[in-house]
This record gives structure tokens, sequence and C-alpha cells, in this order.
């Protein structure tokens, strides 16, 4: 497939998305949509395997008959206790192979795989192998015939690799030849790999800050909650007792887990591992694939740099670093490494040198962005204040990943008061701006970010929104309240939401001064 | 003036929908979400093999025959040798392939000639087919081969066996039981 062709395919694969993502959006709010948190869905499923894995362990019976008995008895413990534990179990499984699966999709719609986050893919790819071997060791555990359906499956699929002298298949080929040291090796697999796993997650989340390894609180119970009523009402039963010398006549097949196997009988094995290898190779290549150049990087000029980290606090790729100055003994000086740092910005809009009242021809901040200096901003911003005609006019900061406001600029009635200043990301908005803004003729600024959780970055719509409304540094300093400003997620197709967010700026604006103190939370009328 | 946290302005309306419709939205989609991990883990039924299908397995490993004949060495060879390796009779590393035919009810269902692991050619061969045939009776006519030499012996085993739907049958080779058995 041509690159031209996987674009196109990527773009209306991530239209499409965007659109399963706003109808979540209408029933979760965009800070609690589960499209938004599918790696910490993936980890709380992780964390259900864990926790209920160690109960199912304890009461484990590791035997070739002690096996069946043990996972059977599970159905007849009291209250259902049993039936919970084992549903949650299985489908906590089944939740952690969709939402990883999802996750993958969704990084590779909005093109994650590339650039600085390289890194997360790649080590990303073999976590999803291990997921989907630790799920399927799983069900051999159990020892009914739908275990040994898949752990014969599996051996006779991996013997199709020319590994081992004598067949893995043949350890099946009878009661006689199978005995309880299978079940040493099963456990390895349904145990160890996990182990594995949580080792190759370390890596995979080592470059990210401000880490969430689980999602909010309401949607993690809503989730354990579906999950703990799906075990219940449709409870996990084991099939009969393994038999060699039968083949299971009818299985109740866990499509989502083991689908390989039937897709295996279907073609045959050869197919199949050729398909999951190729798979494997594809995922592994995506970030090699031809892209547009990497934007700038993150530059940081000693001379102002004060030192007060925090850019390093609020990077969501932990691209800073804090090293002593080499001119100011006592003093720090922030580092950039050009492999992590993904260009959003985010840390010029924290740096306290980013006011656009400092004195000089020319605005020179602690770290800032080639491509997008702050002191453009600040130029573009006098100028298109300064050139405009209207009686109130209003300066929109604006996320260039979030709603398009093509539509917005230029002269015409939706558009003739406004002037858009485009940002990398909305956390590239220093909150003096606003200030700087209102006091050189704007009757009201308009802040446009990503959806809440929807951040191209990571954590831009956050830091932004916290920092203006003064819980994060550095702060706005003027009180929210006095301020005619108003602050609008919206992602890509949401454009509507941008003309309301403008039209109720442009209703409010006559009802307040359009003049204000520069002293903190007050207001002159 | 109070120190503001409050939101600034609030999210704009549809990313904050009305608590009913929220609610319901939520139970919704919390609901398909479950609808679709309970059906899919455990519908549509498998079936592995077809109801009056029965299952052959073909499975052998084993060392095959060294493909030549041992020999004593001459005392001339031998001197030529190091002291410590002057062992008087030479074999050949090599092992024979391993040969199966199967056939059943007269047609022939298998013919494989496995051969032998190793980059010498002196590891153990195997051979591992599952052949699906229908229930009930069944003529089965098995010849093995694992030594190329000249005048070895060709094991055979025939049978009459009724197998029952989903019955596995497996072929091995024993050479403590004297040859071809069915397990």
């Amino acid at each position: 497939m041509s690159v031209i062709n996987t674009r196109g395919l990527r773009q209306r694969g991530l239209k499409g998305w965007r659109t399963v993502e706003r109808y979540f959006d209408m029933a979760f709010g965009s800070a609690l949509n589960p499209l938004r948190h599918l790696g910490t869905i993936g980890f709380l499923a992780l964390w259900l395997l864990a926790a209920s894995g160690v109960l199912l362990y304890v009461l484990y019976g590791t035997s070739v008959d002690g096996a069946w008995l043990s996972v059977e008895g599970l159905a007849h413990l009291p209250m259902g206790l049993g039936r919970l534990l084992r549903g949650l179990h299985r489908y906590a499984a089944d939740l952690l192979m969709l939402g990883v699966s999802l996750h993958v999709l969704r990084e590779w719609l909005h093109g994650h795989e590339q650039g600085a986050r390289r890194f997360h893919w790649l080590t990303g790819v073999p976590l999803l192998v291990f997921c989907s071997m630790s799920a399927i060791g799983g069900f051999w555990l159990a020892w009914d015939r739908l275990g040994q359906y898949s752990a014969l499956s599996t051996a006779e699929w991996l013997d199709a690799l020319p590994l081992l002298a004598s067949p893995l298949a043949r350890n099946f080929l009878s009661h006689a030849s199978f005995n309880d040291r299978m079940f040493s090796l099963f456990i390895f697999v349904h145990v160890g790999l996990p182990l594995l796993l949580l080792f190759g997650l370390w890596f995979h989340i080592q470059r990210l800050a401000h880490v969430a390894m689980l999602p909010p609180r309401r949607l993690a119970f809503g989730v354990i909650l579906a999950l703990a009523l799906l075990a219940l009402a449709r409870p996990v039963l084991s099939h009969a007792p393994a038999a060699l010398d039968q083949v299971p006549a009818q299985l109740r097949l866990d499509w989502l887990l083991l689908w390989l196997h039937p897709l295996t009988d279907a073609t045959s094995p050869g197919f199949t591992l050729a398909l999951a290898g190729a798979a494997v190779l594809v995922l592994l290549a995506l970030p090699f694939l031809p892209r547009t150049p990497r934007p700038a990087v993150a530059v940081v000029d000693p001379k102002n740099c004060s030192g007060c980290t925090w850019c390093s606090d609020d990077c969501p790729y932990a691209a800073i670093t804090m090293a002593p100055h080499p001119d100011h003994p006592g003093h720090l000086l922030a580092q950039v490494d050009a492999d992590l740092c993904t260009s959003c910005g985010i840390c010029a809009g924290a740096c306290p040198s980013s006011t656009p009242f400092r004195a000089g021809q020319r605005l020179v901040t602690g770290i800032d962005m080639p491509q997008l200096p702050i002191d453009a901003l600040r130029r573009r911003l006098h100028a298109g204040l300064a050139t405009s005609k209207e009686e109130r006019p209003i300066v929109m900061f604006s996320c260039r990943h979030g709603a398009s406001d093509a539509h917005l600029r230029g002269a015409g009635p939706r558009g003739a008061d406004l002037h858009v200043i485009e940002l990398l990301c909305a956390g590239q908005l220093p909150p003096s701006f606003i200030e700087y803004a209102m006091r050189h003729g704007a009757a009201g600024v308009l802040v446009a970010a990503c959806r809440e959780g929807g951040c191209e970055f990571r954590l831009g719509e956050r830091w932004m929104a916290q920092r203006l409304m003064r819980q994060r540094m550095p702060q706005l300093r003027i009180h929210a309240s006095a301020v005619p400003l108003q602050l609008a997620f919206a992602g890509p197709g949401e454009e509507p939401l941008l003309d309301q967010a403008l039209h109720g700026l442009r209703e409010r604006i006559p009802a307040m001064s359009p003049h204000m103190s520069m002293n903190a939370n007050e207001a002159i009328h | 003036m109070k120190p503001s946290t409050d939101p600034i302005v609030a999210g704009t309306p549809r990313s904050r929908p009305a608590g009913p419709v929220r609610w319901l939205g939520q139970f919704l989609l919390y609901g398909l979400f479950a609808v679709f991990i309970g059906v899919f883990t455990q519908w549509p039924p498998y079936h592995p093999l077809g109801a009056d299908q029965a299952l052959i397995k073909v499975s052998v490993a084993r060392l095959g025959q060294p493909v030549g004949e041992c020999r004593r060495l001459s005392d001339e060879e031998l001197a030529k040798l190091p002291p410590n390796m002057r062992d008087p009779i030479r074999c050949p590393r090599e092992r024979s392939p391993l040969s199966m035919e199967v056939h059943v009810n007269g047609a022939r269902m298998l013919k494989r000639v496995a051969e032998p692991g190793g980059l010498s050619k002196d590891g153990a061969a195997a051979i591992y087919e599952r052949l699906v045939v229908p229930a009930g009776k069944q003529q089965i006519s098995v010849r093995f081969n694992d030594d190329v030499r000249p005048g070895a012996r060709i094991y055979e085993y025939d049978a009459d066996v009724t197998l029952a739907p989903g019955q596995v049958l497996v072929i091995d080779f024993d050479a403590e039981k004297g040859g071809i058995v069915l397990l």
C-alpha cells in the first residue's frame, strides 16, 4: 500500500474515530470519555487481572486431576463469589485486549507512532503480543475441553515453526503422555508473561511525565461495576474435563481472545503464523515510514532561563531536565532532550519569562519554539489590535490541533472583530498574554483548546486551564471573573462549539467594563 | 474579592450534557460494552470438527537409523588418527529420514518424508499430521520406514477400526512395542 493511500486511510479512519468520540462525549463528558483513557483502562484491566489472579491461584490445583476440579469448584462457592472472581478475571482479560487494541488504533490514527513518540510505539508492540499470549495461556489452566482445544491448537501452531526436534503437540497425544509437569509450563505462560508485560510497561511509560496508572475514579468505578454485573449475569463456566482422546464437539469460544485458533483451523498454522508475524513487523515498521519533517524542538536561552523548573514540571514527555547553570553557580538551567521533545510549546507557555510585558524590541524568553516564538505571538497580537477598526475587538488564541478556526477568520459578519492567533498547543499560551491583550484594547479573549483529555500532547489543555484558573504556575494574575474571557474545548469537527463560545463571549462583553486594573483581583468600573 | 479557583467559564454546553441524558447515555454505552463482551466471549459456538467426523493423528518422532553400515578401521587408518580418537569402529553420523504412508479405506491420506534435524542431519525427525476422516468403520493401512539402507525393514500395520464421532485415533511408532501402534 502506498504512503498516500495509508495517509488517506488514516484520515478517513480518524474522522470516523472522532465522530464516535463525540457520541461518547455526549454521554460521559469529554474528561471522562473512555475512548480518551484507553491506556489507563488497560492498566485498570491489568490490576483487576492481577488481583483476581492472585486469589484464583490460591484456590487452584496444579495437577491434571486437580486443575479442572478446582476451577469448577469456583462455581459452587457461596454467594456467587467464585463466579464473580472468575468472571471478573476473564472479562478483565477481554477488556485488556479490547482496550489495548483500540489504544493502538487510536494512536496510529493520530499519527503518534512517529517522531518523539516512536519509542512508546515500539515498546508497546511487544506488549500486545505478551497480552495475547498470556490471555490464551489462561484458558489452559482450567483444563477443560476449551483449555484442551486451545493448548493443543497453540502447540500445533507453534510446531509450524522449525524450532523443536519433537513436536509440542506430542505432549497432548494421550492421557499417558500428559502429566502434571505441563502445568508448570502453563503457569509460566500465564503468570510469567504478565510479569514480562509489567516490565515492558515500565519501558513503555518511562519517557512520559505525569503518567496516570488508572482512569478517573468515576470511569474506573463504572467499568468495574459493568464487569462485575456481567460476571454475575453471564458467569464463566467450565466445559467438561479435558479428554485427549476426543475432539470437543462444541465450544463456547471466547472470540475476543481465541480467534486465532478457528482462523488456523480454517487456513493453516503456516498461514496464521505468517499473518501474525507480518502484523508484528508492520506495526514495528510503521514508525519508520516516510513522514512530514519533524518540527523544530524547544530551545533554551540561558540568559533568560531563571531555573524555575516550571517548564520541566509541565513537559508531558519528560523532555526537559534541570542542570546546574554553567555561568551562575547555584542556579539551574533547563536542558531539552531533542529526542523526547514533541514540539508542543507547553514549556514556552510555562516559562515566567514569556510575559509580553517585558521591555525590549524583541521578546526573548527562557525556552521557546523556533517555528512559533513567543516574540512572534506578541507581534501578531500587537499588530492585530493596533490595526483593528472595530470598537470591541476580540482576540482568539487557538490551538492548531483543535476545532478549525478558518471559518471565523477575516472580514465578514462573523469575524470582522476577531483576531485569531494560532498556537502550537493551547498550553503554549502564557497567561500574561490575556492581560496584555486586554491592556492593548481587546474587549474579550477566547482561548480555544482541544477537548478535555483530548490534547494532542496529552496535557496542554489541562495545564492551560489550570493556569487560567490559578491552580498552576504561571497563573493568570487578574481575577477570572473580571475578565471577558471565554474558554472553549472543541476538537476537530466541532466548529459549532467555537461559534457558540464566540457568541457567548460577544454577548457578555457589553456587560463588562473595557477597563481593568492590572492589580490582581481588582476591577475598576 | 475571593481568590478564584472556579472554572473561568463552564465548558461548552455539548461537552457537559444534562443529567438525565448523560446518565442514560452512560447506561446505554456501559450496557453495549457489557453485551458486546458477554456475547462474543461465548457465542457463536464453535465446532472444531464436523458432527460425523473423527480425527486420526499421525505422530512419530524418533532418531532414524544411520544411513550406512559401521565399518572397522584398518590398522593404517587407526595409526593416522590421534591416540585419543582411535575408535576401531566408525559409523556414519547422518541419520535416515522417516518415511510414512497412511491409507484409509484404500485411499492414500498421507505420504510424508521427514528429514532428520541438525546441520549434519544427525538429529531426530518428526511427523505430525491431522487426518480428518468420517466417523464409522475404517480400514487403516500404515507403512513406515526409518532406514534407507538396502534391505532395511519396512514396518506395516493394517487394522479395521470403528471411530466414534469426535474420537481421536493416534498412530505412533514404538520400537519396544514392535513398531507401529494405535493409541
